[in-house]
């Protein structure tokens, strides 16, 4: 029996949200003081356990409770949560975005109280997908994620080229669509789990452990697929992603593009990947042209655009595209490449979000004509958004420039000339990042801007929290990659026997 | 038995009376009458059970007990109905079922 | 203490790196307390970068093999990568030169950038370029080289930009990262080649590697397609055709940028790189021809084009891009040696000129057409003599720097040509004109700019000390600076070479030539440009050439080509995506939606409200499901739940 620690991490956000429940709503500065403590808190255990995981023993680690607590026994439901290798980034990186977004939004006025304890509730569901070791807890908190996001982006958002109410409705009608492929197909996987082995187990481990019939595995892995794919914005599946995060506020977004999506993929590695993988080998071309075309298609989309946040949504899709890409190599360099990729995409886009917000709060427009020369009043805000601009177009020496570089070598070697057309996306990308800056940031300065002010206080908090992680990432990328690694090692392991089997 | 009492006229009997029962559920215009006509098709079908039960376990009284529970609902049924037909025309000042329409799209 | 240089190699990029940090963190807000940071860093990193270059030019075990140490960067099963340092006389001078000539302009730059509001800030990014760029120069594994590149690729476009309110500088920066960014594209594949054929991105290995390349499955044509993709980042880099014209659109930046930046130092990262991977490129010919080729028709292409620019740093930008193809030629060539000496002395003499030419600028309050200066050597003597020293170097007059550099490209042509190579003899005749034209534009600008009439409406004054003595220390190099490297005691070539040490015999007929065309250049620009007072005979050329001369002043049309590409082809493919996006995509998106919200619509009126019309559905229903049931087919009412 040992201490619940990744309970305890899950328990921290929502502990905060009930105290801010009986505070009083005007008081927002302090709903907003205990928002970032709770999150505070998630941050610094997440660290903790992150640095804390022996990456030599590797496999499952602080485990609650020292074993799976029964939960509803005749499904085989388990209160399971542990991490591996492959959750613990993702759990780092929920907490890095969830600390950030609470001082992203600390200048909202309007219902803050609210708005804290719907995000509390939001960064805890996010949480809880990637500790969860249970098929089923994994999807009840992936359920709890959805609701607050339509309620934030409904109250809280902002109506551009569609409606904030058809922003929200299309991403909340995206993600339930996303679930219902992935509800068939894990109650198919479940009941034929039990008619095989005869027992019924929940947890991924017993899953994978499963010998399903290939015809099965690839029935169930296009359904998983579809599920998780439109989670992950794979094309075609994508067009709620730029709409949605436009209409999003600010944390929303940041949320959103940083971490929700990576459910998507982590779910295809953790579930769909490594329990189905005959069915993944099948997929794997299909899936690598839709990520290029992905990459490609949602790179030119973004070159077209006039709204900062549409750009960076156009962008978070081709991003995707690479990590697609990256799985569908089905190696370990290509896997071990996307799982970072969707890390150092998670650290970006955040920061991106986060400055868009802030400029957006200053200067009310996001129109990129009707911007320039902001660099000139605020030196730092320019500063965070360079930042996750190179970041964005892979600079090396910032974090997201080595697991692009590492998807590139594993899918070149798989997929040739098709992985050319996805390396090719580093072009236009450089141009819509860089034309964005420029017309944003530089030039001459404007007079209606010179009232605006620089960043300070709480609002620094965003950009040197994940500042400093693209830097340190950048420059150290094997904080990451040998914790990656030490996680996807083992299922790939599994995976090639697996193949090797039943490729005869 | 063999006295010439056969199910089939049993089940004409009752057929008879439910068809009576729902020409006029479906057809009056008056709310009173289409109760009254529900009330028929309830007795069309306790004719049933009872006949069926006397034919086929004319040991147990399934079928009697049954036919006990249906009168009894109807009861109950038909002072919530009349009832709600005395709020109804009362507010409305009508008794007509056309009238009566106001949950339509 | 050599032996701590040598195995501290790391601290020279180090030192500046530091000095960024600081800078940024904490002296921002004291500007000379920033630049005084800066400056002692690259000064730090210059001496350990002499005690190392006097280590390795000492001791011949060098030559042969040179000084590797290396740490794990990251790494997993089938793809690992270490970071290191490698260090042999082709890098030990570039440390040298690069820290040497970085010191110089961050001192020039003291006087040059005085008065700026973002002087910490220039200061600290150049500081970060110093970094990136000698942290480029140590790289032993290609990747690490590969972050380096794109680094000092950050630094240009933040400095070419750094007039940040100025639209022509943003739009510079923007261009240069982007055309960058093309040749970066071809150099990652050719990357990614060599890891996946290779197993490996450390230099020692794939120089033990690639000439067994057939041992790995990888056949000449693969090599070859490797080889040019590669060639594609230094063609970016180094302001190679077609992608070169970023270079001239530099010059936005401050001047001192364009010296250390746009000159001496990362332009001719892409003539290094190439020489570093040599080993790679001499197992195939045909990419060494292209290498060759694209240098010879670059150094000819942008002379043409300088001999009629108007503006004094853009005339200097066209000549480092011809003066890289010379570069670029000898190493196609296949002569490290010959590439390297013109790098080295270029670094000098050209690094030299731009300072001269911000000193001009900086008298005349950034007036750029030469053609409204005159007789400036009168006012600002020094910078007047130094530039003229430049002058003579690149003219290839001896015994000044640029001519024993230049005289070796032409040697190794030569032979090049003798050993059977067609290509060879018109790669020489190239260079040869190039070598003329060269001599012409450049003392245009100097008679221009320097000799002539004074105009009534300057009123130029010398610079500084901090700016005039940079200026002589590097025209003291550019004028001796050659000497290690004549034909007669060729102790350049016995040091940094690839493969076989070779002596060449002193070509006394070319050197002849060469001399007799430089000779020749600069008399055209004295009688057309300084004799001629009024320059009658150089504006009828121009008149009655009316086309060439358009032609040449608008740099051949290559940037309206590119723009109508840009906005056209690859924005207009961008709006028929969104379009597509908006309207198709989320046309079937809304249209499911439609579809749904419709069928409601649709469906809602059999609502009716009438009890007995839902009484009359439902009775008739179980009456079908009842006949179903009674005399339908069985599977039917099996679905149905029925008996069998």
């Amino acid at each position: 029996m040992t201490f619940p620690i990744l309970t305890t991490t899950l328990l921290a956000p929502i502990l905060a949200a009930l105290i801010i429940v009986f505070l009083p709503k005007e008081n927002d500065k302090l709903c907003k003081s205990v928002a970032a403590v709770g999150t505070g808190i998630a941050l610094a255990l997440s660290l903790y356990v992150y640095f804390g995981y022996d990456q030599s023993v590797g496999g499952l680690q602080w485990v609650d409770f020292g074993q799976p607590v029964p939960w509803i026994k005749d499904l085989g439901v388990t209160w399971y949560m542990a991490v591996d290798g492959l959750s613990l980034p993702m759990l780092l990186l929920t907490n890095l975005i969830g600390f950030t977004a609470v001082f992203a939004s600390w200048n909202v006025t309007h219902r803050a109280k609210e708005l804290m304890i719907l995000l509390l509730v939001l960064i805890a569901g996010v949480m809880g997908t990637f500790i969860a070791q249970d098929l089923f807890i994994f999807l009840l908190f992936y359920e709890i994620v959805v609701i607050p996001i339509y309620i934030m982006v409904v109250i809280w958002g902002s109506s551009k080229r569609v409606t904030k109410e058809y922003a929200g409705m299309k991403l909340t009608i995206y993600l339930l669509m996303g679930s219902a492929f992935l509800l068939a197909g894990v109650i198919a996987l479940f009941v034929n789990s039990v008619n095989i082995t005869g027992i019924a187990d929940m947890s991924f481990e017993g899953l994978a452990q499963v010998a399903f019939p290939e015809q099965l595995q690839i029935y169930l892995f296009a359904l998983l697929l579809i599920g998780f794919g439109s989670l992950l914005s794979m094309w075609p599946f994508h067009s709620w992603s730029p709409d949605g995060y436009a209409g999003a506020p600010t944390a929303v977004s940041m949320i959103h593009a940083g971490i929700l999506k990576k459910i998507g993929g982590y779910g295809l590695i953790r579930l769909a990947i490594v329990v189905l993988p005959l069915g993944a080998r099948f997929w794997a071309p299909y899936m690598a042209v839709l990520g290029v075309i992905g990459v490609a298609y949602a790179a030119m989309g973004a070159l077209a655009q006039k709204d900062l946040k549409y750009v960076v949504g156009y962008s978070s899709v081709s991003h995707m595209g690479y990590v697609l890409l990256g799985l569908a190599s089905l190696g370990i360099i290509g896997i071990n490449g996307a799982v970072a990729a969707m890390f150092a995409h998670g650290v970006m886009a955040a920061l991106f979000f986060s400055m868009i917000g802030f400029i957006y709060e200053r200067t009310h427009t996001r129109w990129i004509p009707d911007m320039g020369g902001l660099a000139h009043y605020t030196p730092k805000l320019a500063v965070g958004f360079m930042m996750a601009g190179m970041a964005s177009l892979g600079l090396p020496g910032l974090i997201t420039f080595i697991p692009e570089f590492t998807i590139f070598v594993e899918t070149f070697k798989v997929f040739g000339l098709l992985a050319v057309i996805g390396i090719a996306g580093i072009i236009i990308t450089a141009l819509y990042v860089l034309r964005a800056a420029a017309n944003t940031l530089f030039g001459p300065a404007r007079p209606e801007f010179s009232h605006i002010k620089d960043l300070k206080g709480p609002e620094m908090v965003p950009l040197i929290v994940l500042g400093t992680v693209l830097v340190v990432g950048g420059i150290l990328p094997s904080l990451l990659f040998d914790m990656i690694d030490s996680g996807v090692a083992p299922l790939l392991a599994h995976i090639n026997d697996v193949l090797q089997i039943g490729g005869r | 038995m063999g006295t010439g009492l056969n199910p089939s006229y049993f089940i004409g009997l009752s057929a008879a009376l439910f068809a009576i029962g729902m020409y006029g559920a479906l057809s009056k215009r008056n709310i009173i009458s289409v109760l009254i006509s529900i009330e028929l098709m309830l007795c069309a079908v306790n004719i049933n059970l009872v006949a069926f039960n006397k034919f086929l376990t004319p040991d147990a009284f399934l079928g009697q007990i049954f036919a006990i529970f249906i009168i009894t609902v109807a009861a109950a049924e038909v002072g919530l109905g009349l009832a709600l037909i005395i709020a109804i025309s009362r507010r409305r000042e009508t008794n007509n079922l056309d009238d009566l329409n106001w949950l339509r799209w | 203490m050599v032996e701590f240089a040598l195995n501290h190699a790391w601290l020279v990029p180090l030192l500046p790196a530091l000095a960024f940090v600081i800078i940024v963190f904490l002296t921002q807000r004291w500007k000379r307390l920033s630049s005084l940071v800066s400056i002692t860093a690259m000064l730090g990193s210059f001496v350990i970068a002499s005690i190392i270059a006097y280590g390795v030019f000492t001791n011949h075990e060098f030559i042969e093999k040179s000084l590797v140490y290396s740490l794990k960067w990251f790494g997993m099963e089938g793809f690992n990568i270490n970071v290191g340092v490698m260090l042999d006389p082709t890098s030990s001078m570039m440390l040298f030169m690069v820290s040497l000539v970085a010191s110089l302009i961050q001192i020039y730059s003291t006087g040059y950038m005085k008065g700026d509001p973002q002087y910490s800030l220039f200061f600290a990014y150049l500081s970060l370029f110093g970094a990136s760029m000698l942290g480029l120069i140590i790289s032993s594994n290609l990747l690490q080289l590969f972050v380096m590149w794109e680094l000092v690729g950050l630094c240009s476009y933040l400095l070419i930009g750094f007039y940040t309110f100025k639209v022509s500088a943003r739009e510079a920066a923007k261009k240069a990262f982007m055309t960058t960014r093309i040749g970066d594209f071809g150099m990652l594949l050719g990357i990614l080649f060599l890891q996946i054929k290779f197993g490996t991105l450390d230099l020692v290995e794939l120089a033990a590697a690639i000439p067994m390349f057939e041992q790995f499955g990888v056949s000449l044509g693969l090599l070859t397609l490797i080889a040019l993709l590669f060639f594609m980042g230094p063609v970016a880099k180094s302001g190679q055709f077609p992608l070169h014209v970023w270079l001239p659109d530099a010059m936005e930046g401050p001047t001192p940028v364009s010296a250390l930046i746009h000159a001496a130092t990362m332009v001719v990262a892409g003539v290094y790189l190439i020489g570093r991977t040599l080993f790679l490129y001499v197992q195939v010919p045909g990419a060494m021809e292209v290498v060759a080729a694209i240098g010879a028709f670059t150094a000819l292409f942008a002379a043409a084009i300088a001999i009629t620019q108007r503006e004094i740093k853009r005339i200097l930008a066209y000549s480092t891009v011809s003066q890289l193809g010379y570069m670029m030629l000898a190493l196609g060539v296949g002569s490290l040696s010959a590439s390297m000496f013109h790098l080295w002395t270029h670094a000098f003499f050209k690094a030299l000129m731009f300072l001269a030419a911000g000193s001009v600028l900086h008298a005349l309050h950034n007036k750029a057409d030469v053609w409204d200066m005159g007789g400036l050597i009168k006012k600002m003597p020094i910078t007047g003599w130094t530039f003229v020293v430049g002058g003579l170097a690149i003219a290839g007059i001896p015994p000044f720097a640029g001519f024993w550099s230049k005289d070796e490209i032409l040697v190794v042509t030569m032979e090049y040509a003798k050993h059977g190579h067609a290509l060879g003899y018109v790669l020489f005749g190239m260079a040869a004109f190039t070598a003329f034209l060269t001599a012409f534009y450049m003392w245009r600008m100097i008679f221009l700019t320097f000799f002539g009439k004074e105009k009534a409406e300057n009123h130029p004054h010398e610079s500084p000390w901090s700016m005039t003595a940079p200026l002589i220390v590097l025209a003291v190099m550019a004028s001796i600076g050659g000497l290690i490297g004549t034909p007669w005691a060729n102790i350049w070539g016995e040091w940094i070479n690839f493969g076989e040490v070779h002596h060449a015999e002193p070509a006394l007929g070319l050197m002849l030539l060469s001399v007799i065309l430089a000779l020749a250049g600069i008399g055209l620009a004295y009688t057309l440009y300084c004799k001629d007072g009024e320059k009658k005979t150089a504006r009828k050329l121009a008149e009655n050439y009316q086309s060439l001369y358009q032609l040449s002043y608008n740099k051949f049309y290559i940037d309206e080509v590119y723009a109508w590409f840009t906005q056209k082809i690859v924005d207009g493919t961008a709006r028929v995506t969104y379009y597509f996006d908006i309207y198709f995509v989320d046309g079937i998106v809304n249209g499911i939606a439609a579809v749904t919200r419709g069928s409601g619509k649709g469906l809602r009126y059999l609502q009716t409200g009438s009890m007995q019309t839902y009484a009359l559905v439902f009775f008739l229903a179980i009456l079908v499901i009842t006949v179903v049931l009674a005399f339908g087919s069985p599977s039917l009412a099996s679905i149905m739940g029925g008996v069998k």
